[in-house]
């Protein structure tokens, strides 16, 4: 038995990841971290036959990922997987930005990813193995207009993965960040036809992600094919330069 | 577990844990535990060794201050287990 938590388990993103982990891997056993909304995950825990449970997460509360670390820790004996997922984004130029609009953004993105990796490294190092699988974002590195707090987070996470990686490879775990460009989740759902459509032309693919496109990659990243892998950073947006 | 046997039991646990090429029998009981002079560990070693030591002899070392007297060497982990058992 493989266990993984998958955080921000009702949006499109986690619930690809999550289908294709029950999907490609018998032994997966799949947490799904929710928060009020979770009617789309309860309906894959209903489908998954005892393979994928949820459990309740707020990601920027340090003391929630404790209380759901123990939980499967209790429930399965150990945790193998992390895939930090859970984000939003609250796009803003600078000039006009409130307080408010950054620290969210932060919190949600950069701080969920420190609590969410500090619970889960020491059992992680007692085990002798783990992978952490970052979700960051091809903002990080390609940042567009009024998104100066989403793309510090996200090029926070990328940082952050790439040093924790330095100071837990000798205890067999594994740190990488995936940067998604477009993927067709809900995310996208504010974009109306014209703007999906110039969105496209910016894509040498000309066309959108799949989550489960996403979902392959996090899938290698949390193999034992992947022991080598660590400190990486891999955009996966159709060939935006 | 006390006495040599509780010292040779913590430097395979070290052996193991820290992926350390000496066998136990080469690693004495006073050799410091981090700096060139000694096992040439570092605080990475470090973490993974507090990890160890409250996995294999249930000891846990709450803080920073605690670990680097702790930490010394084979010795003082020693009479730290044998202090708190």
């Amino acid at each position: 038995m493989r266990s993984i938590l998958i955080t921000g388990g009702n949006g499109g993103l986690g619930l690809g990841i999550a289908r294709y982990f029950l999907g490609h891997d018998p032994e997966a056993k799949v947490w799904l971290g929710v928060r009020k909304n979770r009617d789309v995950a309860e309906t894959l825990a209903n489908e998954s036959a005892g393979r994928c449970h949820l459990i309740d997460l707020e990601v920027t509360d340090p003391a929630a990922w404790q209380t759901a670390v123990e939980k499967i820790i209790a429930a399965d004996g150990r945790l193998d997987v992390l895939v930090n997922n859970a984000g939003m984004h609250r796009d803003c130029l600078l000039a006009a930005m409130p307080d408010d609009a950054w620290h969210s953004v932060i919190a949600a993105n950069l701080d969920a990813v420190f609590h969410g990796c500090r619970a889960v490294v020491t059992p992680m190092m007692r085990q002798r193995h783990g992978r952490i699988i970052n979700i960051a974002s091809l903002s990080a590195v390609l940042p567009p207009l009024g998104q100066t707090n989403y793309a510090a987070a996200k090029a926070g996470v990328v940082a952050l993965g790439q040093t924790l990686a330095k100071e837990v490879a000798r205890s067999g775990i594994t740190v990488n960040s995936v940067l998604p460009g477009f993927i067709d989740t809900e995310a996208l759902t504010g974009m109306d036809e014209e703007a999906r459509k110039n969105a496209q032309r910016g894509i040498p693919m000309r066309r959108f992600g799949k989550p489960e496109e996403v979902a392959a990659a996090v899938f290698f990243l949390a193999s034992a094919d992947a022991a080598y892998v660590t400190g990486a950073a891999l955009k996966i947006d159709g060939g935006i330069f | 577990m006390q006495g040599e046997e509780l010292r040779l039991k913590i430097k395979e646990m070290m052996v193991e844990e820290l992926m350390l090429e000496q066998s136990p029998a080469d690693i004495s009981d006073t050799v410091p535990i981090f700096g060139g002079a000694g096992l040439g560990l570092d605080s990475v070693d470090a973490l993974q060794l507090v990890v160890g030591l409250e996995k294999h002899f249930g000891l846990k070392i709450g803080n920073s201050d605690a670990a680097k007297g702790i930490l010394e060497n084979v010795e003082t982990i020693a009479r730290e287990i044998e202090k708190s058992a």
